[in-house]
């Protein structure tokens, strides 16, 4: 099979092209059609459907480590927030004298806790092509340091679970401090530009909204054409058994340690999409429970599948924001909880998992007659 | 560690004032004004023009005759002079020049001559308040701390005496003197004899010989405030005296350093007494089923709700078996938390036994779910668990105050785990739950029901989960966000002990407890403990298992 093909099979096609539908429709309803109009897309809807493609792309990160190496981070949110605070500290540079302080070089939070000088990590992100570098750059590295250490002790399992649970606390605690320098409990908000155009201006946001889905499309293309490849077997095989693979003479951790790095830059420019759209950045992001609410996004739209992720992410944060603004919202975290609960006891492959599972068994089924199906190779821990 | 004595002493000295000035004349109170303002008919002449004498001063409207007049008021050792001397603190002394007489205002308004104690009827018209600038209120306080050396009140003396240890007020040396002749009680008279050592060393006219004995005495007190009154010696002092402070202050320095690390220790045993009550439920679970279950905060967070209920009900049905409350909450609190973890591995975990990481996701959500509940319930703010009788107040071993709640915690912890150690050691369900942690399939294959063994395995982790809600609830918010303070560091207590090993968990919560209490005062408590997350990430990297792990074939999987 050409490798396009083998990318791009229906499932993928289907999944791009409403993709890119949605791409086009939203920006061009909000834009096109005066707001009185019933086709009028509103913009704060805009920005809800953004900030919702973001999740989609962190989930889709998460599904590429947990789903195929078998990896469960429960700290990518802080790989996410790290890459929201690369552009978020962009943006603070481009707000200048327009700050309550006006101060032309400092951000108004070291104005106010009297700092004299802008602090070296904060040099040069006044360039966009800087802040966009770190944004892969920062969560890559720190992926890279701490896998090249947790998988080369072969660390795994609950014991790198609780570890990158760890990371992320570590990372919460920091950032809530004043002179970390990242403007402490408040974050960094109150941005003005990016790239000179208003952030709050509708025409951004529609371009935002469809960066963010861009953004996830190139993610999703990265991913198919990472899992279809024999590297992707090599990742089942390490999910599946990753002592065998050893002992047939891969080297399991390199693999893990490539696919951990990549699945963190693209957590870093989810979150550095996210940031713009939602107008603020702040600790709270680092925060384990962010972290593991990802996973079950993951987990509702079938681990392993690409789709499922995204589709699970923008589902169980639709009905989030539907529950936690109607009188419902008092029962939104036993709704949550149960649903922690349910999928993983009921639905173990996901709703897309399953769907897929369900029609691999009806085609083999119809292949073989009346002979018993085949059991679909299931995913190991 | 500075701030503790500093503040007791500045609490001491303001309840010593406080319990000196509103001593209230005649209507109030009526048998000690009796004695204090007694009627002029049975004191001796001799005191009368004494106190006349004194009063004089008041009447020149200038601050040092005021000055000169309070100290004379003192000496007289006058009984009224108590009730002058604190109506003039209160602005409630005033004077007639045109009389020549002193008056102050009683509790009620009632003008009163100062001199013979009786009422006056009509207000002269030239009446005129005492007026006090700071140098009269300084004299004023150290007047009243003089006074109230001689109190009836043991508790007040050593009070007094500690407050003039702290102002070193000069005038109050011959108050001093006369209550050192006068004391009996050994303690007070230690602090007397320090107090009186402070006021020499910074007084001007005492000689050499003197303050070189105060040095000593004030060195042998060796605290945070001896420290402080050394290092502050006045420039003037002689250069034997200044050499001896130094050398004071180096060996008291040295000496509070170590009284410092013994009491970081024992902040950080007390701490990591609590990681250990808040992982040894984990460590049990985890071992056994090598299952980690999220929602074992949630159980701690119960447990300390039972002592909420428990408490309740003791308030409105019989208060006075308060003082019994917790330990009527510790069998509960197991009971209650034992149950629901003995329901939710029959409801769920039984369903995902091989799959621990969505072990993890489906006991978060349950922890979601037990947190709403309780809020729902009990409403999202804090309530109040009172501390039994028994377990509040401290005392002070050397240097370091030692409160009874953390002494207890500490206590009962370990009785907890000696308890489940005896458990696991002596009872048939301990030897199963140790032959299922070592070899799952080698223990079923002889005869040993596993999923029972994992039923009460969780129960039981659950159970002390509860009983350590017990001992939390007397040093934290009982909140529905209880548990969530303490799952992660629980997980890394396990995690850094090692699975499957109790005394892996008791040294790896002391550890972290200890080292991390060591670290605050060099890094403030955010960054040491993102110093204890740092360590932790990078010794996972260099033991993978923990600190005490099961060796053998069957372990790895």
């Amino acid at each position: 099979m050409p490798p396009l093909l083998r990318i791009l099979d229906r499932g993928a096609m289907i999944f791009l092209a409403v993709l890119a539908a949605v791409t086009i429709l939203i920006p061009f309803l909000n834009l096109v059609f005066p707001p009185d109009s019933i086709f009028h897309v509103p913009t704060y809807l805009v920005a809800l459907f953004g900030k919702y493609v973001c999740y989609a792309l962190l989930a889709l990160s998460i599904d590429l480590i947990w789903g195929y190496a078998g990896i469960l981070s429960l700290g990518h949110g802080a790989f996410f927030a790290l890459g929201g605070y690369a552009m978020g500290m962009y943006l603070m540079r481009q707000i200048g004298t327009r700050g309550v302080y006006a101060d032309p070089i400092l951000p108004d939070f070291m104005v106010f806790l009297n700092w004299k000088e802008l602090p070296v990590f904060w040099y040069f992100f006044d360039h966009f092509w800087y802040a966009a570098i770190m944004v892969l750059l920062v969560p890559g590295v720190l992926a890279f340091v701490f896998g090249w250490f947790a998988f080369r002790s072969r660390v795994t399992g609950v014991y790198l679970s609780i570890i990158t649970q760890a990371l992320t606390f570590a990372l919460l605690l920091g950032f809530f401090r004043n002179n970390f320098g990242f403007g402490g409990n408040n974050g960094l908000t109150d941005f003005k530009d990016i790239l000179g155009f208003n952030v709050q201006a509708q025409g951004t946001r529609a371009a935002l909204f469809a960066m963010s889905c861009i953004a996830l499309a190139v993610g999703f293309l990265i991913c198919r054409a990472l899992v279809t490849s024999k590297f992707g077997k090599m990742l089942v095989a390490i999910r599946d058994a990753e002592a065998r693979t050893r002992f047939l003479g891969y080297r399991a951790e390199s693999y893990k340690l490539f696919v951990f790095v990549l699945s963190a830059c693209m957590a870093g420019v989810a979150g550095a999409l996210y940031v713009p759209q939602v107008g603020i950045i702040n600790p709270s992001e680092f925060s384990p429970g962010n972290s593991i609410e990802a996973v079950i996004w993951v987990a509702v739209g079938g681990r392993g599948t690409l789709t499922g992720a995204v589709i699970g992410a923008i589902l169980v944060n639709y009905a989030k924001t539907t529950f936690t603004s109607g009188p419902l919202a008092p029962y939104w975290l036993f709704m949550l909880g149960g649903l922690f609960i349910a999928v993983t006891l009921l639905l173990p492959r996901g709703v897309v998992g399953t769907w897929q599972w369900w029609m691999e068994r009806r085609r083999s089924l119809a292949a073989a007659g009346n002979t018993t199906a085949p059991r679909a190779p299931q995913a190991a821990e | 560690m500075c701030a503790l004595p500093d503040r007791l002493v500045a609490l001491l000295f303001a309840l010593a004032i406080a319990l000196a000035v509103p001593t209230p004349p005649v209507a109030a109170q009526p048998a000690p004004a009796a004695e204090s303002t007694a009627p002029a008919a049975d004191q001796p002449a001799a005191a009368l023009t004494g106190l006349a004498a004194a009063l004089a001063h008041f009447l020149e409207d200038d601050f040092s005759e005021t000055d000169t007049g309070i100290s004379e008021v003192v000496a007289t050792g006058d009984p009224r002079a108590a009730v002058i001397i604190e109506a003039l603190q209160d602005g409630r002394l005033s004077f007639s020049a045109e009389q020549k007489k002193v008056f102050y205002k009683d509790a009620s308004g009632q003008l009163i001559d100062a001199l013979t104690g009786t009422p006056e009827a009509a207000e002269p018209a030239d009446l005129s308040e005492v007026r006090l600038n700071n140098r009269v209120r300084r004299a004023l306080d150290a007047a009243i701390g003089g006074m109230s050396l001689q109190a009836r009140d043991p508790d007040k003396r050593f009070e007094s005496a500690q407050a003039v240890f702290k102002s070193r007020e000069t005038s109050v040396l011959p108050a001093l003197d006369a209550a050192l002749d006068k004391e009996t009680d050994p303690r007070i008279k230690q602090a007397l004899t320090e107090a009186r050592a402070a006021v020499i060393l910074f007084s001007e006219d005492a000689s050499e010989a003197d303050k070189l004995d105060a040095v000593a005495v004030v060195r042998l007190r060796g605290d945070q405030e001896a420290l402080n009154l050394l290092s502050g010696l006045p420039a003037g002092a002689p250069a034997t005296v200044q050499r001896a402070a130094r050398d004071a202050v180096t060996s008291m320095q040295s000496q509070l350093a170590a009284w410092a690390t013994v009491q970081n220790a024992w902040y950080g045993l007390s701490l990591g007494s609590v990681l250990l009550l808040a992982a040894i439920g984990l460590a049990i679970t985890f071992g056994v089923m090598g299952v980690i279950n999220m929602a074992h905060g949630e159980m701690v967070m119960i447990g300390a709700y039972v002592t909420f209920m428990v408490q309740e009900y003791i308030r409105t049905s019989s208060p006075a078996l308060f003082d019994y409350s917790l330990l009527i909450a510790v069998p509960l609190a197991f009971v209650v938390a034992g149950l629901i973890g003995i329901l939710i591995e029959q409801g769920i975990i039984r369903f995902l036994y091989g799959r621990p990481l969505e072990t993890l996701l489906a006991t978060w959500g349950l922890s979601l779910i037990l947190q709403q509940a309780v809020r729902t319930a009990f409403g999202p703010t804090n309530r109040e668990v009172g501390a039994p009788s028994w377990m509040s107040g401290t005392f002070s071993v050397g240097q370091i105050n030692i409160t009874y709640g953390r002494l207890w915690i500490i206590v009962f912890t370990m009785a907890v785990f000696v308890g489940l150690l005896g458990l696991l050691r002596f009872t048939r369900l301990g030897l199963e739950m140790r032959a299922v942690t070592q070899n799952r399939a080698m223990a079923a294959s002889m005869g040993i029901r596993t999923a029972r063994v994992d039923a009460l395995t969780f129960g039981l982790g659950s159970g002390i989960a509860g009983i350590a809600g017990v001992a939390l609830s007397q040093i934290d918010n009982v909140s529905p966000n209880l548990g969530q303070g303490y799952i992660i560091d629980s997980f890394l207590v396990v995690v850094f002990g090692g699975v499957g090993n109790l005394w892996g968990t008791l040294v790896a919560a002391l550890t972290l407890g200890v080292a991390n209490k060591f670290l605050e005062p060099f890094a403030g408590a955010v960054l040491a403990k993102i110093a204890i997350l740092v360590f932790i990430i990078l010794f996972i990297q260099k033991r993978p298992r923990g600190l005490f792990a099961l060796k053998g074939r069957a372990v790895e999987t």
